[in-house]
């Protein structure tokens, strides 16, 4: 669609910078400062310029935890979207059952974070819990706070449990903009259900999908709450993704500077990963159009 | 109705989805000593007393009352001020728009774990520490970005003919915008407000940081009561069940919005 050009629509911006610059500027300004500080108490700080840069980028420690977290997204991000698509074709398009999904499907995602990682423990618990006895009975010796294997698998279970409805939700509001027509016409040419998701469905989903990426890449890159409840981080290290490493950091060690040295980094990071994204979205927009 | 294998992937889906919330369900209507005692799919001895016990100490269903409050001082913000900068965005090509639509997204890209010093020294400093307005501004952060993104989407589907004849007629930005273009977008409006309650209600770590008292949300509260000593698992799960309640309410008020409009423009 053209536009019409006049700046003076920058007044109806106004507003929505305010509102975000009063919670988004300050701390980051803030964090800025620590990143070149090394802060013994209050008024006792002395300018150290990038030594926290240099000591993050060679902290092995901080390598595995990204390293984990690129794997885990990536792995979650696989799933939940070819699951959302899948779930989002079989479901009812009206009537009660489509409402009823809906609904059901909607659940995980409002509920707070941290009891979504308190239901997974009563859920996933060898002693108390409904899939720990059930696998434990299977004969699988079965503990997710003893067993990295077991832990990692029940973090992308809990993950995937908690925001596939999401991808879900989505892809599904996207198949419903299809319109009928398109059907139609496949029909009479006699299109197997492959070539219709193939060359129908799948294009036109593009748009959700790739806002259901964008979301799903950043939410899942920062992730922090779910696995702390759920795992803590262990057993050892082996579920502690960056959030957390950078907490244990901050908060723990109270090595302010180097994490807010590296968060800056870490910003950066899914900065870079959503320009692409997001540059990928417009220009994919741009080929629709034409 | 015929049973296809489409119909038992979508069921064995649903069921992987109610499993956990069956269990804790389950759990909240047991007693602590069955929960760890025995292995029921059903409760032994029903009983309400979880229920009971938070409707009865103000110290948990205060957590409730806090918690809905900012939420919804959080979705009435992030639409007052979301409504005009989408309009902006739809209509208007102006200088820096489209670095200015980049930058509100990037606020959504911050990873909270590592801003919960500074925003906690700024309300401090600011004098709105534990107050629900300070997380509600807060949660402006993620939701704001949002909301701007959603409403544009629905916006652009609104074709411009129709500005440009009420212009014509003579109306006011004013009373374009509030009598003719706002119920237009009903839709994308209740949509909005879903996804701006869903973010705001489900966000524990800034609401936990902002607060210690008065606006305490219900999410920190349940923390609390697991670093207690001997977990009240029923006390625990029944909180959680009704963690769901508002959420439900909601999203049965916008399910058919949900799935009409959400695909129009760009979202």
């Amino acid at each position: 669609m053209n536009k019409w050009q006049n700046n003076r629509a920058w007044f109806l911006i106004v507003p929505v910078f305010l509102v975000v610059a009063f919670s988004a500027i300050i701390p980051l300004m803030t964090v800025v400062n620590y990143s070149v500080q090394d802060i013994f108490g209050p008024g006792q700080a002395y300018f150290v310029g990038t030594e926290w840069y240099r000591e993050m980028l060679h902290n092995s420690r901080l390598h595995e935890a990204l390293l984990r977290q690129i794997v885990f997204s990536f792995t979650v991000l696989a799933i939940e979207i070819s699951l959302g698509i899948g779930v989002a074709l079989t479901m009812p398009k009206k009537g009660w059952g489509a409402s009823f999904c809906l609904v059901a499907v909607a659940l995980p995602l409002l509920i707070p974070w941290n009891v979504v990682g308190t239901i997974w423990t009563v859920f996933a618990r060898p002693d108390i819990g409904l899939a720990g006895v059930f696998i434990n009975s299977l004969g699988i010796d079965y503990n997710f706070t003893a067993n990295p294997v077991h832990s990692w698998l029940t973090v992308v279970a809990m993950e995937v449990w908690h925001w596939t409805p999401l991808v879900i939700l989505l892809c599904y509001a996207g198949l419903q903009a299809i319109p009928e027509a398109y059907y139609q016409a496949a029909r009479i040419d006699g299109a197997s259900k492959w070539a219709v998701f193939r060359y129908i469905q799948l294009p036109k989903l593009r748009g959700v999908l790739l806002i259901a990426v964008l979301l799903r890449f950043m939410d899942s890159f920062m992730i922090y709450t779910e696995p702390f409840v759920l795992t803590g981080g262990g057993p050892g290290n082996t579920t502690t993704f960056l959030s957390q490493f950078l907490t244990k950091k901050a908060v723990g060690q109270f090595d302010i500077g180097p994490a807010a040295a590296f968060s800056l980094m870490y910003f950066l990071i899914i900065l870079l990963f959503c320009f692409v994204f997001y540059t990928a979205m417009m220009n994919a927009d741009k080929g629709d159009s034409k | 109705m015929r049973i296809t294998g489409k119909h038992v992937a979508l069921i064995a889906y649903l069921v992987f989805l109610a499993l956990p919330i069956y269990w804790l369900l389950n759990m909240s209507f047991k007693t602590t000593e069955e929960i760890l005692g025995a292995f029921n799919l059903i409760p032994d001895k029903f009983t309400w007393a979880n229920y009971t016990m938070i409707f009865t100490d103000p110290s948990w269903y205060m957590g409730y009352i806090n918690s809905i409050k900012y939420v919804a001082m959080n979705t009435v913000i992030s639409l007052f001020v979301a409504l005009p900068a989408a309009y902006g965005f739809s209509r208007f090509s102006f200088v820096g728009d489209k670095h200015m639509f980049f930058w509100l997204l990037t606020n959504r890209m911050s990873p909270p774990a590592v801003f919960l010093l500074p925003f906690f020294q700024f309300y401090q400093t600011v004098g709105l520490f534990d107050t629900h307005i300070a997380v509600a501004l807060a949660h402006c952060l993620f939701n704001v970005p949002l909301a701007v993104w959603i409403l544009e989407g629905f916006m652009s589907g609104v074709p411009r003919e129709i500005d440009e004849t009420a212009f014509i007629d003579g109306y006011s930005f004013h009373r374009f915008f509030l009598t003719i273009f706002v119920p237009l977008i009903k839709a994308g409006i209740g949509v909005t407000a879903f996804f701006c309650f869903m973010f705001s209600w489900v966000e524990l770590l800034l609401a936990r940081t902002l607060t210690t008292v008065n606006a305490k949300p219900i999410a920190a509260t349940m923390t609390r009561t697991i670093s207690a000593a001997g977990m009240d698992w029923g006390g625990l799960a029944a909180a959680a069940v009704l963690t769901m309640v508002p959420g439900i309410i909601v999203i049965w008020f916008v399910r058919n919005y949900m799935a009409k409009g959400f695909a129009m423009g760009r979202v």
